[in-house]
């Protein structure tokens, strides 16, 4: 699906998009890092002189329903975002990693028992798994990582295993074995790393989908629970008061569009400038 | 034939171990709730009480060692007897479910038919003019509408169409006074009630095929016999359509395929979102009340019909690539 490059234009064309990428991501990873100094109001501060007050001087992004700061609240709702990111992603990399790893080094019968966990995996609509695992367990911000994380790795395994695939017949390999490294050693120190490209991608485009996903939860009510804010659940406060408070609305919603955008322009970028195949 | 019986085999033993696996996932899960099911003590949910614990014991044997209750609830399934709702009206999970289908499963394909036709023209063009404006411009908008959330893109719709300049209505499937309408009327009421539910099916989808169906055209606009078309003298138009195309096209089945999971998630949001009283809506209210059976149900369902999607898909690959045909040594 995304395989070809953006274009064959000039490289700088290439970069423009991934110096793009970078400095969304950029921005809304400092501004939920430093949300505590940046954020004029506690994102929680309940003000009744200040209900549904639309966009101005004194509240960037007008109030919602209690009175609370959008602004503030979208900022913090930055930090639950970039959070839900890297720890999911973090959580499905590894799994898929370590059973790719397994699954195209030794072959076979592990890797049949393997990749038939993946098709199986795959065939879960995963939405309606986390929300169905949701709907078990608490939903609390945990719980939706962990499960982000445990129904997204079957991507990775796939790309690995096939990297591995191929890695393990090098010769370097061959010479590794020779001088007589064990089987851990040659599969997480001399395979591993040289399969880590596609990785890199995978992963942040990951993190653009775990966004997403937290999001949708969020607005669904089976995320992260209110007071606390997250860009989704301001969303399903916005829901409420859509017709006489537009605000609630947009903001976060732009929020989520713009870092989403970023991580996957980010994620493009990285793999054209990692696989060599692409660079004709 | 033998090579084909043999292929045919081994896809069957895939899918039965595939189904399997399926079941095995979704009875893990239901063991996930709050400590054990049968323990009342610890049902923390007033929803679930001495009733819900009854009718989750008799489902699954709760009682009886584990494979044991797997089995009992493997065989009811194969029967689609996925026990009662155990909310309101205590009905058959199955009957729920079968009167929810035909809305989800009709707004699907008609976003899936929606997708080819936005997605298909995009894809074609930006590759046939790889490097110009157009593909420049489509590339800008494909990205944007990859990071668009549907949800939000509904909520901005029904902001603009339903509010502002209200000339859609933004939630349900009929307007009051449905029934007193002549059929055509009600045919109108329907249809305009779900412009909006399968625009936004499509703004999930058509971004990924078109950037799909891009890469194919380009990757068959490099074959040899591309070339041979052109250069014979073909006008541009013939080796685009006759040639490229064709070809270009066919990959897009397996996509098709394998975007039915995705179709089904995206249905709890924006059945949830318009008030459809869906597939998805259906989970969604099951999720909220934790009807175990309910979930159940419908989880296993929505995997089946992934399974499902994927067998199509492939038979469907086989059927339009000759290459894959005369591989399995038919025409050999």
């Amino acid at each position: 699906m995304k395989h070809r490059p953006l274009k064959r234009v000039s490289p700088w064309a290439r970069h423009a998009l991934l110096v793009f990428g970078a400095l969304i991501v950029g921005v809304m990873s400092f501004g939920a890092v430093f949300a505590p100094l940046i954020a004029p109001y506690d994102p929680n501060f309940i003000n009744v002189d200040a209900l549904l007050l639309p966009p101005g001087a004194a509240h960037l992004m007008g109030t919602d329903a209690l009175g609370r700061d959008v602004f503030s609240r979208v900022l913090y709702g930055g930090r639950v975002s970039l959070w839900v990111g890297f720890v999911a992603v973090g959580i499905a990399t590894s799994i898929g990693v370590v059973l790719g790893l397994i699954a195209g080094y030794f072959g076979r019968f592990v890797d049949e028992i393997i990749m038939r966990g993946v098709d199986v995996m795959l065939c879960f609509p995963s939405f309606f798994l986390i929300l169905a695992v949701i709907a078990f367990l608490e939903p609390s911000l945990t719980n939706i990582m962990i499960v982000i994380g445990l129904t997204g790795w079957m991507g990775v395994a796939r790309l690995v295993r096939a990297e591995t695939l191929s890695i393990r017949e090098r010769d370097y390999v061959l010479a590794v074995r020779a001088a007589g490294a064990g089987t851990r050693r040659i599969i997480f120190r001399h395979i591993m790393p040289n399969a880590m490209g596609p990785v890199l991608v995978s992963a942040t485009l990951g993190v653009a989908g775990a966004i997403l996903t937290e999001s949708s939860l969020s607005f669904l009510g089976l995320g992260v629970q209110p007071p606390d804010p997250s860009w989704g659940n301001i969303l399903m406060e916005g829901k409420e008061v859509l017709g006489i408070a537009w605000w609630l609305s947009v903001f976060p919603g732009l929020a989520i569009l713009l870092t989403v955008l970023g991580y996957n322009l980010l994620g493009e970028s990285l793999r054209d400038l990692l696989d060599p195949r692409l660079k004709q | 034939m033998g090579q084909v019986l043999k292929k045919i085999l081994i896809k069957l033993v895939w899918v039965g171990v595939v189904f399997l696996g399926i079941t095995v996932i979704s009875f893990w899960v239901i063991h996930l709730a709050p400590g054990s099911p049968t323990d009342l003590q610890t049902t923390l949910n007033p929803e679930a009480g001495v009733e819900a614990r009854l009718q989750l014991e008799k489902l699954y044997g709760l009682d009886r060692p584990l494979h044991v209750q797997y089995v009992g609830w493997l065989k009811r399934l194969v029967r689609l007897d996925f026990g009662q709702s155990m909310s309101g009206d205590h009905r058959p999970v199955w009957d729920k479910i079968k009167e929810r289908l035909p809305l989800t499963f009709g707004m699907n394909v008609a976003s899936l038919i929606l997708t080819l036709l936005i997605a298909v023209p995009i894809g074609v063009a930006a590759a046939w003019w790889r490097g110009g404006a157009f593909d420049k411009i489509s590339t800008i908008v494909v990205f944007i509408g990859f990071a668009m959330p549907g949800f939000w893109l509904a909520l901005l719709l029904m902001l603009w169409l339903g509010i502002a300049w209200p000339i859609l209505p933004i939630s349900g499937l009929t307007s009051m006074g449905f029934s007193s309408m002549s059929g055509p009327e009600q045919w109108w009421d329907v249809t305009k009630h779900l412009i909006l539910p399968i625009f936004i099916y499509t703004s999930g989808s058509w971004a990924g095929m078109s950037r799909f169906m891009r890469s194919s055209m380009l990757e068959v606009l490099r074959q040899d016999y591309v070339m041979t078309a052109r250069a014979k003298g073909l006008s541009s138009r013939i080796v685009l359509f006759k040639h490229a195309l064709r070809n270009a096209l066919m990959p897009v089945i397996t996509i098709l395929g394998l975007s039915v999971p995705a179709l089904i998630g995206g249905s709890v949001i924006i059945e949830s979102i318009f008030s459809l009283p869906g597939l998805g809506q259906l989970f969604y209210q099951a999720v909220m009340a934790r009807d175990y059976p309910l979930i159940m149900g419908s989880l296993v369902l929505g995997a089946v019909l992934t399974l499902a999607g994927n067998l199509l898909a492939d038979v469907g690959y086989g059927l339009a690539d000759p290459r894959i045909r005369v591989g399995q040594g038919r025409n050999r």
